[in-house]
């Protein structure tokens, strides 16, 4: 018997232990942002110029704000394709609000209110309706993306208030954006971890049966994560749409896999009940610091979508070889 | 005598443990040679490295048929006659019993296209040699049973030539009546002169079809004995190491009051009008066939499937019970028949499982308090005899017996009144079950009301004070314990099976 020992607690390993293994692949992301700002420094200083640093982490905070409520999505065993569209459709709304001479207050919090009430729905059809996830989604993903072409016809909003940019200001020297990201994802991390509710989405999203067995309203639970991850995206969409001159009426492309992609690597399974939020965070900063480094080091940066592909694979590789060596070790 | 297979000296490392030491086996044609010993005892290692999985230690010496090898592999095994029956059957659900039976060694015509007749008549004979008239070789395996997926293993096997049968703990999934005809399965391949390793922890099986017994612990060969020197007795304790004073250690019954009282219970038709009484300290045992409503009983009072009629009270008070949630908060906890469809979270770790379903008892208000969780997890873990590194062992890395008890010691935690526990042993070894069976006696002592349903006859007559017995969806019997036998709650089990089964 290799694991199991006598009863009681024999082998006790130590916290150092304990910690590297628990959060593992958040230190393989930092260490390999820690590794990509050495080797690209190295070959042109300039990329840990100030300006760089902020473009790098502030311009994509909102990558990562977004993240925090997809990686409590998948956490919980779910996954949300109209993120990106959501976010489109949200900052639509905030500049149109603010062109339109309501106080930028209304202009930044509607869109929160209304991502939590767009993802509200989504959660009612997945939990009651019993519809999967991706299928939810992907529906709205095309509702939100053609209303808003039909609507919109595509035209950018420009004229936009000069109070409006809130992305564009600093607290304490310190981006907005940055303050948002880090507060954020510090304060979801603890949520999840210290809360019965972050728990409980742990256990729906590694047995939903054994977690209603349990007790616990795997369906109620399941509304509001999609309810809180709603209302991440309305965060991000405030970052997002507050930090250029104009708004593009249009969702950005790709956008709604960039912010998956961001938690799958920062180490939420795709198979639900494992994972925290800092790892995706980082991971959305790794992303940018790659996009920005491929430029520095003059590489085309079409290949970063190629560079997270291969991120990707090599990421979920790793996991389903932990989980298969998991299985292995428990049955002989 | 000649000697199939043969086995000196072989031993097996992984990862510097040695879980195989040094053992010798063998079997001879026509015999069945069961091989016996606790979870972790290194059966399945020495399966594997008879069929090739697993390459032994240097040293040791495998003979199959006169040819003497280092290590096995799949392809010399195949060669030699090996052919293994796993207890998660490798069957190909959208093909048909004739293709999965031939898969990899189809007959061909001689243009060297399938022979599709020539495929479905062997399998046809195949089929009835085994005794299965009934199997349709042209019925996709999907659509069978666990029952008959395993004879078109056998099947499959058989196909090959095999002279050496490995079955890895055959009768698992199986209902009595399935375990029977495997039972003539078995002999009837032993007298074609096919030796058989058979792998089991079912001691009244061993009993019927071995010649021969070999038991391993802890890696090293006990001993192999001829099935008339050993006893349950001796099996068990060279099993486990040491003395089982009983099998099954029932203390006096201390029976109170009424605690559930269950007034013609239905769901759908597949739970219809079951009435009994549940008393404070009682073991009820369900019996019943696989299918016969016993678990569906379990979840439409546990509020999983919520009745569709009848009347539950509870202290006399009726009530309603429409969610498992509900039914914890009023005391009655659920061990369920699969601990890893409805029991485990298998990414979390042991304290993690354990206060899954008492999260009130380890927050204060809003936030978890991480050491009162660990102290819950370390009581389960004294309480229930867990063997493991600690409270923050991820629970899929536990032996099967150990995360039974892990299961069970989630529902301990909720402090309930009423313990339903299904399929309480199912699947785990000697060691194990004897301490959770004394553990239910002592808890039932202690004043909780346990139902435990099970399919073993012996654990329902060693264990319960009274016996419910159910058939095709409603109670058939109910039996005190000064009654239950084999033979009384045998009769009212099978009584209205063939009906049953017509029905269908």
């Amino acid at each position: 018997m290799s694991t199991d020992v006598a009863p009681g607690f024999v082998a006790k390993r130590s916290a150092v232990a304990r910690f590297i293994s628990a959060y593992g692949q958040e230190l393989v992301i930092a260490g390999a942002i820690a590794a990509l700002f050495v080797l690209v420094s190295l070959i042109s200083p300039r990329f840990l110029s100030p300006n760089n640093l902020n473009t790098i982490i502030s311009g994509n905070a909102y990558i990562a704000v977004a993240a925090i409520g997809m990686s409590m999505i998948i956490i919980t065993g779910h996954i949300d394709v109209s993120v990106g569209a959501l976010i489109g459709v949200l900052a639509t709304i905030s500049g149109t609000l603010a062109t339109a001479g309501y106080p930028v207050w209304i202009a930044w919090t509607l869109p929160i209110l209304a991502g939590i009430g767009i993802n509200a729905i989504i959660g009612a059809l997945v939990a009651y309706g019993r519809i999967p996830s991706i299928v939810v989604t992907l529906g709205m993903l095309s509702i939100l993306r053609g209303g808003l072409v039909s609507i919109t016809g595509g035209a950018w909003i420009n004229n936009l208030p000069p109070d409006f940019h809130l992305a564009q200001q600093r607290l304490l020297e310190i981006p907005v954006p940055i303050w948002f990201m880090v507060l954020l994802t510090v304060g979801a991390f603890l949520w999840m971890r210290h809360t019965a509710f972050g728990r409980s989405l742990y256990a729906i999203g590694g047995n939903i049966e054994a977690a209603r067995a349990a007790g616990i309203p795997v369906e109620r639970r399941v509304v509001q994560v999609f309810m809180i991850h709603g209302a991440f995206a309305g965060l991000a969409t405030v970052l997002f749409a507050t930090q250029l001159r104009i708004i593009q009426s249009t969702v950005p492309p790709n956008l709604e896999l960039t912010i998956i992609t961001a938690s799958v690597i920062g180490g939420v399974s795709i198979l639900g009940g494992t994972g925290t939020v800092i790892g995706s965070t980082l991971a959305a900063i790794l992303f940018s610091a790659i996009g920005s480094a491929m430029i520095f080091i003059n590489v085309s940066p079409y290949w970063l979508r190629a560079v997270i592909g291969v991120l990707i694979l090599i990421t979920v590789l790793i996991d389903m070889a932990r989980r298969v060596r998991e299985q292995r070790s428990a049955k002989r | 005598m000649t000697v199939l297979l043969e086995l000196r000296g072989v031993s097996k490392t992984f990862a510097g443990n040695r879980v195989l030491k040094d053992v010798d086996f063998d079997v001879r044609p026509g015999e069945v040679h069961a091989l016996m010993g606790e979870n972790g005892a290194g059966k399945s290692t020495l399966i594997k490295i008879i069929s090739g999985v697993h390459a032994p230690d240097d040293g040791g010496i495998i003979r199959v048929a006169g040819t003497e090898y280092k290590a096995m592999t799949s392809r010399t095994a195949a060669r030699g006659g090996i052919a293994t029956v796993y207890q998660e059957l490798l069957l190909f659900p959208e093909l048909s019993v004739a293709e999965n039976i031939f898969l990899g060694h189809a007959p061909r015509t001689p243009l060297g296209s399938l022979d599709w007749s020539l495929m479905r008549r062997r399998g046809r004979q195949l089929l009835d040699s085994l005794d299965s008239h009934d199997l349709d070789v042209d019925a996709k395996v999907g659509t069978l049973s666990v029952a008959n997926r395993q004879r078109v293993e056998i099947a499959k096997a058989l196909s090959q030539n095999a002279r050496v049968l490995i079955m890895d703990e055959p009768t698992a999934a199986l209902a009595d009546a399935d375990v029977r005809r495997l039972m003539v399965v078995v002999k009837r391949l032993r007298e074609r002169g096919v030796g058989i390793i058979y792998v089991s922890h079912k001691l009244p099986e061993v009993f019927e079809l071995a010649d021969r017994v070999t038991v391993l612990r802890d890696g090293a060969l006990i001993g192999t004995n001829p099935i008339a020197e050993v006893t349950e007795q001796s099996l068990v304790a060279m099993m486990v190491g040491r003395d089982i004073a009983q099998l099954f250690p029932k203390p006096v019954p201390n029976i109170g009051e009424v605690v559930l009282r269950v007034k013609g219970l239905s769901f759908g038709d597949r739970v219809r009008n079951i009435s009994f009484e549940l008393r404070r300290g009682e073991i009820l045992g369900i019996a019943g066939l696989v299918g016969s409503g016993r678990t569906e009983l379990a979840l439409t009072v546990f509020g999983i499937t919520p009745a569709t009629a009848g009347t539950i009270e509870l202290d006399g008070r009726t009530i309603s019970i429409t969610s498992p949630r509900q039914a914890r908060d009023l005391g009655i906890a659920y061990v369920p028949e699969d601990r890893g469809l409805q029991g485990l979270v298998r990414p979390m770790s042991i304290a993690q499982n354990v206060s899954m379903a008492a999260l009130h008892r380890v927050t204060n208000g809003l936030f978890m308090r991480f050491a009162a969780e660990i102290s819950l997890a370390a009581e389960a873990i004294a309480r229930l005899g867990i063997r493991t590194r600690g409270p923050e062992q991820i629970v899929g890395q536990l032996s099967g017996g150990n995360q039974q008890k892990v299961v069970l010691g989630k529902w301990l935690a909720t402090n309930p009144r009423i313990l339903i526990m299904d399929e309480p042993t199912r699947g785990i070894d000697v060691g194990a079950k004897s301490e959770i069976h004394a553990l239910m006696g002592k808890l039932a002592q202690e004043g909780m009301a346990i139902v435990m349903i099970s399919s073993e006859l012996p654990e329902v007559l060693g264990m319960a004070d009274r016996v419910l017995v159910m058939n095709g969806g409603t109670s058939v019997a109910t039996i005190d314990r000064a009654n239950a036998s084999p033979e009384t709650v045998g009769a009212a089990m099978t009584l209205a099976g063939q009906s049953v089964e017509m029905a269908q």
